[in-house]
């Protein structure tokens, strides 16, 4: 490895370079996440105009918070083994495998992660819950059924993000080492997973922010009897109205978010520059059986909570039907002739893609920008740690809770020049901060492993930045760009927490409205509900599956 | 090659863009100078009013009526009290008897002197009368399955202290009161009914199976045998008018009933906020609240009563959601004094 052979350009420029491609991003930032977030906290800090650090560390405490921190860190860590249990095998199967449907499978385990939590559990307590079918298992109310209810949304999130760079990998070394006398063990343990480690890192890490600020799936499986970080602020800002409590908490959710972003920024570290091609899916083996099955498994465990839901949709009255379908171009039933939505489903449904529309597209090119800006080669400890400082910033999103950031839109954007709280860009901008981390996390990897030498060669040859970066990095990052896009608009589509503090009521998304008439008495309003929900995941399934067909053939083939 | 295949893409992509985006249209910015045709009622979720009557505002008043929703009542009070200096609109709707207190204590709500229609004087609060203003009335009443209790042979029950009763064993569901507010009634509701034994009350309804959950629909939907999703337990807590939704099609008699000597009462109150922009709209909005056409469009749309007593009751209601004559109450001071302890007193209970 000749590392050092070419002449660095002036540091200077460089940094200013760098310094101005950060910027954008960093801007978006700085509005939209710590200044809310901040300003909340403040709140909490500073009780009648006087600064009292002291009220947060006696709340810190508490014998309470250290229980409600060990539950949530507890179930975010099994939630996350489960999602990895369930989506490692199922990552490999579907993106090295040529199994028939693998592209509708890989979309339709796409669409827990889009259902709102509110329906999910109603679909759980159904199956789960004391005259259900599996109520036998007495888990309804369990810790055991939070982490399942965990695993059902993120398992996804692992198939996903690990399925795009094992998809890309080169398998002729595995070959090679294969074919040299290595058993599969071998060749997992020292050319596999070497190469997978810092998509699987980056994954686990998402999920396990996922988990730890779960919020609707923790109060709807837990029987309210168990409570996490996340669920104590919602409490204490909104039913007890302790800021100074909520912001204590907030405060102890950014430390731990950040030092697991810390941590796992070291894990992620990739190892050696990685052959990049699109192989060819094989035929399975008898040696793939257990992946097999264990996505079997999978689309068994992600499929029977849906199939609860379009039966309880097509219900209608002591019979079957589907009068709940067709009621969706309406707006409900109130008693006597009223109505219980201001909009019909459908038209919540248009909202909800155009804003997925706005919040992908801002998603995925800062994403973009800081993928390319996070990835470059570093001159220098200081810059190298600018980067990961940079890039687990953007991550910082995923572990702060919705209700402190909601809140705090609404106290800090209140003003010139940044009277934004009732602007109609506020949803999809938070649904795009909640998204980013995803594109991050599935491009970073990707785009880490590209052998910068490839770069040099195509400057040496005369090609532009632009150029080499069309030549080199593009064809490696096309395919997981693609994915990116697909799961940060199904992402953005099933966004609940933050969208429902600032959606504005002209305009609900079809979560939002979902929740609503779940909340609203009436058969027919349930079934809405019901079915609004088999909508909203066929719409998903349709959308990813059709983004990820987009392809550019000469730059595909590459 | 590459790089005009690329560029098609990249145009198509921007072209699928603006097509689809909401930001395009409309979407301006309703703040500042911009206001002068509009008045903001800030509210919660379950706010809802036909549009006839938003446009006839709009023709009485030549203002616009935006409403702004978001979270239940318990965030609205949050929201209200951390944007008191800065209030997000120019009345607000939805502050119940259990927050009003806590609101009144923050400043939020400016004196107005909106002319009351006939009975509501019954529910208007003892302190900050003159702030807040009573525009609905509903109760939080324990419901159970008639039709469940007839097949099993069962006399159902009929006081709080029924339910725990031996013969009614693992049959009540009920929303907790830390994360839904009709579960808040509730728990205030045996405040009333035991005074400090409520803690014991709690305990012994624990010890003859009492499920707590989430949240209502939770509790209604999946948990209660009439709601539709297959549960398993004939009690549920409810509303008093949530029997008028339990009429089957073809039939006059609702398939439940509200237990009346259970039931909490819950006013909701409107106000003019303190710093609104618009203030002479926000008195507007205050009045064509409390006034006969928006009182008659309360039980259809948001499934409570007027206070309005002239009013007319939809059928349905007038036949099916009985009312209770002396439904239990707390003092808005004293549940503003207590609420922090309260609940985290039942939470030590309830989740021992």
């Amino acid at each position: 490895m000749t590392r050092g052979g070419t002449r660095r350009p002036r540091p200077s420029r460089r940094t200013w370079a760098l310094a101005g491609l950060a910027s954008g991003p960093l801007l978006v930032l700085a509005v939209f996440f710590v200044l809310p977030v901040s300003g909340m906290v403040a709140r909490g800090l500073w009780v009648d105009g006087t600064f009292d650090p002291g009220g947060v560390l006696e709340v810190l405490a508490r014998p309470r918070v250290g229980r409600v921190l060990a539950f949530t860190v507890g179930s975010a860590l099994a939630g996350t083994a489960l999602s990895l249990l369930l989506g490692l095998p199922a990552a490999y199967a579907l993106s090295r495998l040529a199994l028939p449907g693998r592209r509708l499978v890989r979309s339709a385990l796409l669409v827990p992660f889009v259902l709102p939590t509110v329906v999910v559990g109603v679909a759980f307590r159904q199956l789960l819950g004391e005259a259900g079918p599996l109520g036998f298992l007495g888990l309804d109310g369990t810790p055991v059924a939070i982490v399942l209810g965990l695993a059902f949304f993120n398992a996804s999130v692992v198939v996903r993000g690990v399925g795009a760079a094992w998809e890309s990998l080169d398998p002729r070394p595995g070959e090679a080492a294969a074919a040299l006398g290595a058993s599969p063990a071998q060749v997992l343990r020292t050319v596999t997973w070497p190469a997978l480690r810092p998509a699987v890192v980056s994954s686990a890490s998402v999920v396990f922010l996922f988990c730890a600020t779960a919020f609707g799936i923790v109060l709807t499986l837990g029987g309210v009897r168990h409570a996490t970080v996340e669920t104590e602020i919602y409490l204490l800002t909104t039913t007890l109205f302790d800021l100074r409590a909520a912001a204590a908490l907030s405060l102890l959710q950014i430390v731990v978010v950040a030092g697991l972003l810390l941590l796992t920024g070291r894990l992620r570290a990739t190892a050696a520059p990685v052959e990049r091609r699109a192989a060819r899916p094989r035929r399975p083996r008898r040696s793939d059986l257990p992946a097999c099955a264990t996505t079997g498994l999978l689309l068994l465990f992600v499929a029977t909570p849906l199939a609860a839901l379009v039966v309880g949709s097509l219900r209608v009255g002591d019979g079957w039907g589907l009068a709940h379908y067709r009621a969706l171009g309406s707006r409900g039933d109130g008693s006597g002739g009223g109505s219980a939505l201001l909009v019909p489903v459908t038209e919540a449904l248009v909202n909800s893609l155009r804003t997925a529309v706005d919040a992908t597209a801002m998603a995925v090119a800062l994403g973009l920008v800081l993928a390319v800006l996070v990835t470059r080669r570093s001159h220098g400890r200081l810059e190298r740690r600018l980067r990961s400082g940079v890039d687990a910033l953007f991550m910082l999103p995923l572990g702060v809770s919705a209700v402190t950031l909601g809140f705090g839109f609404l106290i800090t954007l209140d003003r010139p020049p940044l009277d934004l709280r009732d602007s109609a860009l506020l949803v999809p901008v938070a649904q795009a901060l909640v998204a980013l981390p995803l594109v991050l996390r599935t491009l970073v990897p990707v785009l880490a492993a590209v052998d910068d030498r490839l770069r040099q060669a195509a400057a040496s040859m005369g090609a532009g930045p632009l150029r080499a970066w069309l030549t080199v990095d593009l064809p490696a990052v096309w395919k997981p760009l693609l994915a990116a896009g697909g799961f940060a608009f199904a992402a953005s589509l099933g966004e609940f927490g933050a969208t429902s503090f600032l959606a504005r009521d002209d305009r609900p998304t079809l979560p939002v409205v979902i929740f609503r008439l779940l909340g609203t008495p009436g058969q027919l309003n349930y079934g809405m509900a019901l079915a609004g929900s088999v909508v909203l995941a066929a719409t998903t399934t349709l959308v990813v599956l059709a983004v990820e067909r987009l392809r550019v053939p000469s730059v595909g083939a590459f | 090659m590459k790089t005009h295949a690329l560029a098609g893409a990249l145009v198509a992509l921007g072209v699928v863009t603006a097509g689809c985006s909401a930001l395009g249209d409309d979407g301006g910015s309703s703040s500042g100078e911009e206001r002068a045709g509009e008045v903001i009622l800030v509210t919660h979720d379950s706010f809802e009013l036909p549009d006839s009557l938003v446009e006839r505002f709009r023709e009485e008043h030549g203002m616009e009526l935006i409403v702004r929703k978001s979270g239940d009542a318990g965030a609205l009070s949050a929201k209200l009290g951390l944007t008191k200096e800065s209030p997000t609109g120019d009345a607000a709707f939805g502050i119940d008897n259990t927050f009003a207190s806590r609101v009144l204590d923050e400043g939020v709500f400016a004196p107005s002197d909106p002319t009351l229609p006939p009975g509501a004087e019954a529910y208007a609060l003892a302190e900050g009368g003159d702030r807040l203003f009573p525009v609905d009335v509903g109760h939080v009443c324990v419901n159970v399955d008639d039709t469940w209790f007839a097949e099993e042979g069962v006399r159902p029950p009929r006081t709080l202290e029924d339910l725990a009763e031996p013969a009614y064993e693992d049959l009540l569901v009920v929303p907790a009161a830390s994360t839904s507010s009709v579960g808040m009634a509730f728990l205030l509701t045996t405040v009333a009914a035991f005074g400090d034994d409520w803690r014991d009350y709690w305990q012994s309804l624990l010890d003859n199976g009492l499920k707590v959950v989430d949240g209502w629909s939770d509790a209604y939907y999946t948990d209660f045998t009439q709601g539709g999703g297959g549960g398993s337990r004939p009690i549920v807590l409810s509303y008093d008018s949530s029997p008028a939704f339990t009429v089957p099609k073809g039939e006059d008699e609702p398939t439940t009933s509200a237990l009346l000597e259970t039931c909490f009462r819950q006013v909701e109150y409107a106000g003019v906020l303190d710093g609104a922009a618009n203030p002479e709209g926000a008195e507007a909005v205050l009045q064509f609240l409390l006034e006969q056409p928006v009182q008659e469009a309360l039980p259809e749309s948001m499934y409570v009563f007027p206070v309005d007593s002239s009013v007319e009751l939809p059928e349905a209601w007038a036949r099916h959601a009985v009312q209770p004559d002396e439904p239990w109450s707390v003092e808005p001071a004293e549940i503003a004094a207590n609420r922090e302890q309260w609940l985290r007193e039942w939470t030590e209970i309830t989740t021992r």
